[in-house]
């Protein structure tokens, strides 16, 4: 194996002028918690390593009463969950952002590299997916922001193109009685990949749930949207047969698969009992309020 | 490539010449003899590479030692005083109370709880159980580590001064 060569971009600009000189045979690090196994197993082996640990711009957690929240990628786990404003703000964020990996790992780790390195189960994206996040990439040919759910394309792949670079996350303003949870079923209480990951966030008003929304994660190809069980309870007084439907819904939704961590058959199973147990909490938590 | 790394370890800057993709914690054991600094997992799942970079518990393992030039870093060997050997208290707590039994998680778990203290000079047990959570040890000697630490803080914030 050639070893890679190493630079270091000092702004993003200067990561996508290296970047529009390697293509595809250039990696970025970030954290490196996920590249660096990605080298070890030989799985990636990139001509030019390109580090961006030096960018400072994309370190920040910006909020505007009415713009909302923007997290620039390369803002660690860490800070993240640790963040009293995304703690009392978006709280579903930072207590996922809590549970990923270990204490070392999330100094390390950013937000950016956990939706870039796009593994199914990503801890920080199905918060976001049910936040209305959006990604907002930076190319040659300027800026753009989509949607966090059309960012994943599938295992390890985003809509990134060999120009782009993730740079943003922008998270609307929360609705008041909205409330929302994520739960992550693990192997183990220490460390470790979801087996399932599930963020459910609703808007109650007066016992009627105005809005819901439920994104689940490592039992797809993508972190996901289950909308055919946001659909049955959105708009509707909370009972629980609808709940129940709404639970075996997003099982159906799921499209798991068998691996070391889990078979496919209890993810599903999973899938509805942690949805169930999202939406309570989400209830509760956003008539708490 | 193998480029000319300038590393600043435990206070004292070590020029020493490795690959792009070696990891910190091969280099502080193979190339500069911190053997300190243990190797497991090699995979970020045990804590035992923990060094502080920066004064934060980051795992050596999954660092490219290249990314952590012009760092402050802190192995195991640097926490005793340079001149009177006199322990630090978290490793004093260790000794007094058995915190290791086989010993290879030890300089990861005391490391990490030393970036403990200085952040939150008096944490309950459960805040030890957290920050030590991505530390194993299969010794499973977790309730006397947490002891040690526990007992470290004491220590620290009554202001002992290491008498050894």
């Amino acid at each position: 194996m050639t070893l890679p060569k190493y630079l270091t971009a000092g702004s993003v600009e200067e990561a996508l002028s290296l970047l529009s000189q390697y293509g595809e045979k250039a990696k970025f690090v970030s954290g490196g918690t996920d590249l660096l196994m990605q080298l070890k197993r030989g799985e990636a082996a990139p001509e030019c390593l390109i580090c961006l640990g030096e960018i400072r711009e994309l370190d920040f957690i910006a909020y505007d009463e009415i713009k909302g929240l923007r997290v620039g990628a390369l803002t660690t786990i860490l800070n993240v969950a640790n963040s009293s404003l995304i703690q009392s703000k978006f709280s579903i964020l930072a207590q996922a952002a809590g549970m990923l990996g270990t204490p070392a790992i999330r100094n390390q780790a950013t937000l950016g590299g956990n939706l870039c390195n796009a593994a199914p189960s990503a801890d920080t994206a199905p918060p976001l997916l049910v936040l209305g996040a959006k990604a907002k990439t930076t190319g040659v040919e300027g800026e753009k922001v989509v949607p966090l759910e059309d960012f994943f394309v599938g295992p390890g792949q985003t809509i990134l193109g060999q120009d782009q670079l993730l740079t943003e996350i922008q998270i609307p303003n929360m609705l008041p009685h909205s409330g929302g949870t994520y739960l992550k079923q693990k192997r183990r209480q220490g460390a470790d990949l979801a087996v399932v990951g599930v963020a459910a966030w609703v808007v109650m008003e007066k016992g009627v749930l105005k809005d819901v929304k439920i994104a689940l994660g490592a039992v797809a190809p993508t972190p996901i949207r289950a909308r055919k069980a946001e659909e049955i309870l959105k708009g509707r007084k909370f009972d629980q047969g609808l709940l129940e439907k709404s639970g075996l819904a997003a099982s159906d939704e799921a499209k798991p698969i068998d691996d070391i961590r889990s078979s496919a058959d209890y993810r599903r199973q999973l899938v509805a009992v942690l949805t169930k147990r999202a939406i309570t909490q989400a209830i509760q938590q956003a008539e708490g309020r | 490539m193998m480029p000319e790394l300038m590393l600043k370890i435990n206070g004292a800057k070590y020029e020493v010449k490795a690959v792009t993709t070696a990891t910190l914690a091969e280099v502080l054991r193979e190339e500069l003899g911190f053997t300190g600094t243990k190797m497991m997992c090699n995979e970020g799942e045990c804590g035992a590479c923990t060094v502080l970079i920066n004064g934060k518990p980051m795992l050596s393992c999954m660092t490219l030692a290249i990314d952590a030039q012009n760092k402050d870093i802190l192995t195991i060997e640097g926490l005793a005083d340079p001149v009177t050997g006199r322990l630090h208290p978290i490793q004093k707590a260790f000794v007094e109370h058995s915190g290791m039994q086989c010993g290879v998680c030890t300089p990861g778990m005391i490391l990490t709880a030393k970036a403990l203290l200085d952040e939150n000079p008096d944490p309950t047990e459960e805040d030890v159980r957290h920050a030590l959570s991505g530390n194993l040890c299969r010794c499973g000697n977790y309730r006397r580590i947490t002891e040690c630490v526990l007992d470290a803080a004491d220590r620290i914030r009554m202001g002992e001064k290491d008498d050894k």
